[in-house]
């Protein structure tokens, strides 16, 4: 069970509190329409699924309620950050 | 006093049984102590060839001595007597050896023991397929592998949840002086051990610590640590599960010392530890050595028979052969010497051991017998002598003749493994060290370090230095201390010892093919020639070859068994140890009961239970519930005599033909605010909210960016910048994440607000030709003239004097209120509807009417009649979905995909079987054409299906591949009992197809 840091509650809380928002920083397109099947797809479906470092989203549900992100390496667990949605992450990957 | 117990060692009489017999222990002993003090040699027989089996160990590896406890509700299977501390009345049985450990049946298959190789199991009983359930039922109760009770558990069980600096796992020498170094700095330490008391090997040591005898150093030590306010000490409590984050479970025994069922609250706790720093001093397993029938009830592991003297005062034979590579075991010479017991010779694998302790047994005149391995133990039941042979000094030959030595106990000592059990969860690889013949733990991927035995360090003091400085480390890098030692060096005596031999498996004359079994893992019946075959038949990796030959997989999994199992593979791989590799160690270290991990979240406290305001209601009328989500929701209310059946056939023609009422408060409710409400709304539902006028209502639906329906509800413009959002009762908690969702991660600058209001409010919908008349009785300041207040406005108003919000809305398709109190006047408002109602037989209905009704309608449930693949034109719902809104709502390209926008996907439409009074299964599949052959083409399947007293036939509502443009045709729904269910497909739409009811 994961120990995390909300950016917002400024605590460290348990990983029952907070649900998983899947990965962060896939900016919806401005005009939706405006795109084929395929790149709507892409955006739709496809994430970059990273071996390693990998920034995603987490909504502290029974918390603050608040959505925000975190760079967590995905093969140890480890979270290395997290910062509130918005903000850029300090610690990239080289894919990332 | 029992035949084995030493005359020195006295206790309070303890009464047990075992398979059924009587027998005496005392005070202290575990269930395997006082069953070897009493001579008893079999405990169970083997999973596969049935052989007889004795205690083989003392602890958490022993293999063989596998007992249930008591019997009914209460009973436990599965424990090992090793751990099991006995009390007064205690009753255990083999878990293994039907229908008696003395007579086996199974025994005559063990005499076919060489038709049962490695993967015999999946060689043989995998054909016929259909008959594996008969052999797998066989195959069980032959093996035994204990027997569940079938009753509820009596016992209670508890979770505690708990933070601490340093956790410091096993409370041997290492842990003990790392628990006081960290305590010492102010730290808040929890020290967690197994056993009954701590101290671990001391316990059953001979050596002088700090020159006073060993287990007297415990106490003191023990005592000392009890005075710290910050140190919490748990005994019985074994620490089986490192999780990430420096999260592990503690499974602390409160009560099961005392008897089966705990008198005094709950039997075992759960702790939940979230530690800053973790100390891991788990201490090591003595292998055993791998030779002949080396399973015989009365081989044990050497410092097993140490113990069992020492701690136990029961000396579990008379005639003593030791067994080893190493110097540590001939400690056991010494201690079956000093009670008066004959040693007949230490064998030693070694051709020049010269160690201090060898040269003590030495000097008590003990025979050495150096350069030998011992080859083979005989006997049936018990050991009756040994064979001793030369060996090369590669250990991998006989060299010379065979000299036989009659003894009744062989002590064997292959050397020790670290348990590394715990590092390993973590991910740490353990990795092979020629130095110590064993694998020590890998680097640590979380905060922990492992001290003393568990790290490979296997003498007294370096356990003692190392456990002290890791206390230290940890408390220091949890903010206390700096890291240096409080305490002054402890002085313990010190031996010098020579290398051991690693050595796996004991040659025999015969090759390993032919020899008598050289058991490996003694619970699974693995033996060194299974090893090598599964080689032969082309296994090369370690996790492929512990499958296929069960290795480690009984519910000692492997502890004594792996290293030796994994050293012979990798011998006949011909690759070293550490190319070989291990197997990875999973939670949880030792069994654990589901009591425990239930805890107290059973029976009624399973899963919380909301109810409404007006719930106790309900109940005083009969109702019977219905589970929808957490709630507790009226499902129909059957009056004296009546069927569910006839119940909801009489509530939905009162609907129909007067007026019913429906407790509809479970429905989430979402309060909007905000100068971009409306907005916000309008791109999140499919049509648009942005000229909805305080007063009026809309019904929308809410898609998933895939274009697939999620949830639907009215939504209420409340005033400017200010709604209210109906969901699904189920969706509430859904619905408002994901408003959540956009507004907080994509669309910040949106100013709008959600409150979830689900429970503030009581929701009583009045519906049927009559409803208007009820209200009217009740609320006098609002106009209810369909013309001033129509179908799909709100209006606020007085009900029964209570402040009221009262919804023109339907879901039955007749004239409906829903009328909205606080929740506080939940009851008041409810009764008052009922009394206004009484004229008219206003009849309360349930969920079950509720859905018969809106299916009626051809209205839909999310989630039922949709299953998150269902797009609005799915569900004939285009009118739905604004064409002309500003904003891409989200979902809206997705209508627009290939996929979504094909003419063959399954569709809403009513199904009626053309036996009308034939009801559906619901989930049954629909097909074209009945008499195709199986597998049949499948072209839908019925998602609502019931009877219509208001139509006077049953009606379903299903998706059909095409199905909009299918009406008329005749489908069939296969049903498992062979029949098939004509059905025409009709709209969805049965009752009132023009609206015109709930209009008026």
């Amino acid at each position: 069970m994961l120990l995390i840091y909300c950016p917002h509650c400024q605590e460290n809380r348990e990983e029952e509190e907070f649900s998983y928002g899947g990965e962060a920083h896939i900016v919806r397109p401005l005009a939706p329409e405006a795109l084929n099947d395929k790149d709507w797809g892409d955006y739709l479906f496809f994430r970059t699924n990273s071996r390693g470092i990998h920034h995603e989203m987490w909504y502290h549900a029974v918390g603050c309620r608040r959505y925000f992100n975190a760079t967590r390496n995905t093969v140890t667990y480890e979270i290395l950050e997290t910062y509130k949605t918005g903000t850029q992450p300090t610690i990239t990957g080289a894919n990332s | 006093m029992s035949q084995n117990r030493l005359e020195s060692h006295s206790g309070v009489a303890i009464d047990f049984t075992f398979n059924g017999k009587a027998y005496q222990g005392i005070a202290g002993d575990t269930l395997a102590s006082a069953l070897l003090a009493n001579g008893v040699n079999v405990v169970g027989r083997s999973f596969k060839y049935a052989r007889p089996r004795g205690i083989f160990g003392h602890g958490a590896e022993e293999p063989n001595a596998i007992v249930q406890l008591g019997s009914g509700a209460g009973t436990i299977p599965n424990l090992k007597a090793t751990q099991v501390e006995l009390y007064q009345g205690l009753q255990a049985s083999s878990v293994n050896g039907w229908p008696s450990v003395n007579f086996d049946v199974m025994g005559l298959i063990g005499a076919f023991g060489r038709l049962m190789p490695p993967g015999f199991y999946y060689k043989t009983f995998m054909y016929p397929k259909k008959l594996w359930m008969t052999y797998e039922h066989f195959i069980r109760k032959a093996a035994g592998l204990g027997a569940t009770p079938v009753e509820a558990d009596p016992d209670c069980y508890d979770k505690l949840n708990q933070h601490c600096d340093v956790l410091v796992v096993g409370a041997g020498p290492a842990g003990l002086v790392a628990a006081r170094e960290a305590a010492r700095t102010g730290a808040r330490v929890i020290i967690a051990d197994e056993q009954s008391q701590f101290g671990g090997t001391l316990l059953a040591s001979k050596q002088q610590v700090d020159g006073i005898a060993a287990p007297l150093w415990v106490a003191s030590l023990v005592a000392e640590l009890m005075a710290y306010s910050n140190i919490q000490m748990l005994p019985r409590s074994t620490v089986f599960g490192y999780y990430d984050h420096n999260f592990l479970t503690i499974l602390e025994r409160r009560t099961d010392h005392l008897g089966l069922i705990s008198t005094r609250g709950a039997r075992q706790r759960l702790q939940r530890v979230r530690a800053a720093q973790v100390v891991l001093a788990t201490g090591a397993f003595e292998r055993p050595l791998v030779f002949a029938h080396n399973d015989i009830p009365g081989v044990m592991l050497a410092s097993s028979v140490s113990t069992y003297v020492n701690r136990y005062g029961v000396a579990p034979g008379n005639k003593l052969v030791v067994f080893t590579t190493n110097d540590n075991a001939y400690q056991t010479a010494l201690d079956w010497q000093r009670i008066g017991r004959e040693v007949v010779a230490v064998v030693d694998t070694r051709s020049n051991p010269c160690g201090d302790t060898v040269a003590a047994v030495k000097a008590m005149g003990i025979e050495v017998i150096a350069g030998h391995g011992l080859i083979e133990a005989q006997g049936s039941k018990r050991v009756k002598r040994a064979l001793v042979a030369p060996i090369n000094e590669a250990g991998t030959q006989v060299t010379g003749a065979v000299r036989r030595l009659a003894c009744d106990l062989i002590a064997c000592s292959g050397g020790w493994s670290p348990a590394v059990h715990l590092s390993s969860h973590t991910g740490a690889k353990p990795e092979w060290d020629a130095s110590i013949v064993g694998f020590r733990p890998g680097d640590s991927k979380q905060q922990e370090r492992s001290a003393g035995a568990s790290r490979g360090t296997f003498d007294l003091m370096g356990c003692l230095s190392e456990g002290a400085s890791a206390g230290a480390q940890a408390a220091m890098l949890s903010g206390y201390g700096d890291g240096n030692l409080q305490f002054p060096a402890i002085a313990v005596d010190e031996y010098s010892e020579q290398p051991q031999q690693a050595l796996f498996l004991v040659p025999h004359t015969k090759t390993t093919s032919r020899a008598p079994s050289q058991f490996v893992d003694f619970q699974l019946d693995v033996s060194a020639s299974g090893i090598e075959l599964a080689v032969r038949e082309g296994f090369e990796s370690v996790e492929h070859v512990k499958r296929y030959t069960a290795l480690g997989f009984g519910t000692d999994q492997g502890k004594l068994g792996n290293i030796n199992g994994m050293a012979i593979l990798a011998n006949a791989l011909d690759q070293s140890i550490a190319e070989t590799g291990t197997t990875i160690f999973r939670p949880s270290y030792t069994p654990t009961t589901f009591g425990a991990i239930a805890g107290r979240d059973v029976n009624n406290l399973f899963d919380p239970e909301r109810y409404t305001a007006v719930h106790r209601w309900h109940v005083e009328q009969g109702a019977q519930f219905e589970d929808v989500g957490q709630w507790k929701r009226p499902w129909y209310f059957p009056k004296q005599g009546e069927t569910m059946q006839q119940a909801v056939d009489r509530e939905g023609l009162a609907v129909r033909n007067s007026v019913g009422i429906l407790d509809a408060s479970t429905l989430g409710k979402i309060d909007i605010q905000g100068p971009d409400a409306a907005e916000f709304i309008t791109r999140m539902y499919t049509n648009s909210y942005l000229k909805l006028a305080p007063g009026k209502c809309r019904y929308g639906v809410m898609l998933k960016e895939d274009g697939m329906i999620f949830d639907d509800g009215v939504c209420a413009c409340l005033g400017d910048n200010h709604y209210l959002m109906f969901t699904t009762t189920g969706g509430a908690a859904g619905v408002l994440a994901w408003l959540e969702l956009w507004q907080q991660t994509e669309w910040p600058e949106l100013q709008v607000y959600f409150t979830s209001v689900t429970d503030h409010w009581t929701t009583a919908t009045v519906t049927g030709p009559n409803a208007r008349k009820v209200i009217a009785k009740v609320c006098s300041d609002i106009d209810l003239s369909s013309d001033t207040f129509s179908f799909m406005d709100w209006r606020d108003g007085t009900v029964s004097g209570v402040k009221a919000r009262v919804f023109r809305i339907s879901f039955t398709g007749e004239l409906s209120y829903e009328v909205n109190v606080p929740a506080h006047y939940g009851r008041h408002i409810w009764e008052a509807l009922i009394a206004a109602g009484e004229e008219f037989n206003i009849t309360p209905y349930g969920t079950e009417t509720m859905h018969i009704l809106r299916a009626e309608k051809g209205f839909i449930i999310v989630g039922q009649d949709t299953d998150g693949s269902m797009t609005p034109a799915d569900m004939n719902m285009d009118w739905v979905v604004g064409k002309n809104k500003a904003f891409s709502f989200i979902g809206r390209r997705s209508l627009q995909r290939s996929d979504t926008v094909r003419s063959n996907r399954k569709q809403l439409v009513g199904l009626k079987p053309l036996n009308d009074k034939e009801v559906l299964p619901e989930g049954a599949q629909v097909v074209f054409d009945a008499k195709q052959k199986i597998p049949m083409a499948m072209q839908g399947h019925v998602t609502s299906s019931y009877y219509s007293a208001s139509l006077g036939h049953s009606i379903a509502l299903a998706v059909v591949k095409g199905g909009h443009k299918r009406l008329g045709q005749v489908v069939y729904c296969p049903l498992a009992d062979g029949r098939s269910i004509a059905s025409e497909i009709v709209s969805s739409v049965f009752y009132d197809p023009k609206g015109e009811r709930h209009h008026v």
